[in-house]
């Protein structure tokens, strides 16, 4: 238990530790000088960070934090807007140009998109998480094809072969999550009442803690 | 049931928000670039612009306030672009030969201003204008003195120039027409110059 408590510990420093080194002028210049950099690496991090400390978080504050904001289901719708909004290519230009929308990004991404996902998913049956999945891949496909196929440049920041070349990894990776997805169908994982059961034994051990 | 309706009411909280932010961050679903909402934005709220010293391809020096009481248009160029600058030079001789020509001076003028202030000099800036036939007078091609200027007028008009990795250039092509109060009041493509002509005409 002292064990846990202790990779707790070092978890927290840890994710705090990276963001801090991403919110630094250099590496916010070179993950932002490309937009795959920008798009696919910084963006998905600032969310996987925000997803990871909200697991971090004693799991009665998730519990708690997850009734008072309504149940899964306003979490996910959250996470689709804010993620949409991130996905506009005017969101990007906008954040290379102005402090005010950068610091939005810092704080938006982790909290609206990271942490309301982290927060439902244990909530979510397989059809819930279904519809998660194939709603990010099926977006993450469609801007893909658009930055290859539009006529006209969609950042002002970034040069033409870059967009086809982001367009084209998203596109991919687009393909990659779905045939992942499909093959975790076949392969028979029962991922849900594991995690439940662990989620309890965690939350009972934070309880003592606490007591 | 209670939960129930707890989670409907926040998703639909949730919904609304959502909407109101791809609305508002796309000024209602019709900017989804910034090009595009750099361009909408001046709709019925004209930019000012800053006062920069600015030098023609005889070396004089100017500034965009001296061509006040007149409409000008601008575009933004450097003078070894092999592609996207010969279309604005070519739409700009368009738009030239498409105003009526009793305005040509008097009431409206041309200006190409190059963004590569360290190899654009005089000798090039006269180069280009002669290859598209500027005469020096209604059509001037000129540099920013200094390359804070210019940094601060490439800002004020919207302009993003970024290295393309090849010794070149890339930047957000357009023609800009100020009024005769000298403000930023249309921004319009570089493949409509007959269309960006007619408006002028309106202006006149």
């Amino acid at each position: 238990m002292a064990m846990n408590r202790e990779t707790h510990r070092v978890a927290r420093i840890g994710l705090g530790a990276l963001y801090l080194v991403m919110l630094t002028p250099a590496a916010r210049t070179w993950l932002e000088a490309t937009m795959t950099g920008h798009m696919l690496l910084q963006i998905p991090l600032l969310a996987a960070i925000g997803f990871a400390a909200s697991r971090l978080l004693p799991e009665r504050w998730q519990h708690g934090l997850l009734t008072t904001v309504g149940g899964a289901v306003p979490c996910v719708a959250m996470a689709i807007f804010a993620s949409s909004y991130w996905m506009l290519p005017r969101a990007l230009d906008a954040a290379l140009a102005s402090p005010l929308a950068e610091a939005g990004k810092f704080l938006s991404i982790p909290l609206f998109i990271g942490m309301p996902l982290a927060l439902a998913w244990r909530r979510l049956s397989i059809l819930g998480r279904g519809f998660v999945w194939s709603n990010f891949y099926s977006m993450l496909a469609v801007l893909g094809w658009l930055y290859i196929a539009a006529p006209v440049r969609v950042c002002n920041s970034y040069l033409v072969n870059e967009q086809v070349h982001a367009g084209w990894l998203m596109v991919k990776l687009a393909l990659f999550l779905f045939t992942w997805w499909l093959a975790s169908f076949f392969i028979g994982r029962q991922p849900a009442p594991r995690e439940d059961e662990s989620a309890r034994t965690s939350g009972n051990a934070s309880q003592t803690h606490l007591a | 049931m209670k939960r129930i309706a707890r989670s409907l009411t926040a998703t639909a909280l949730v919904t609304l928000m959502g909407i109101s932010a791809l609305w508002w961050g796309t000024d209602g679903l019709q900017a989804f670039t910034a090009e595009t909402a750099r361009r909408t934005a001046l709709l019925g709220s004209p930019r000012a612009l800053p006062a920069v010293s600015l030098e023609d391809q005889d070396g004089r020096g100017f500034s965009l306030q001296d061509y006040r009481g007149r409409l000008l248009a601008v575009e933004f160029i450097y003078t070894r672009c092999p592609t996207l600058c010969r279309s604005l030079g070519m739409a700009f001789r368009q738009i030239r030969d498409h105003v009526p020509a009793a305005a040509l001076g008097k009431d409206f003028a041309l200006l190409s201003i190059s963004f590569d202030t360290l190899r654009d000099d005089a000798a090039s800036l006269r180069d280009y204008g002669r290859t598209y036939g500027a005469d020096g007078k209604h059509w001037r091609i000129a540099r920013v003195r200094s390359e804070a200027e210019l940094k601060q007028l490439l800002k004020s008009f919207g302009v993003v120039v970024i290295d393309d990795g090849l010794g070149g250039f890339e930047h957000n092509a357009a023609i800009h027409l100020l009024d005769r109060d000298g403000r930023l009041v249309l921004i319009s493509d570089i493949d409509e110059p007959l269309k960006f002509a007619e408006s002028v005409a309106a202006w006149l």
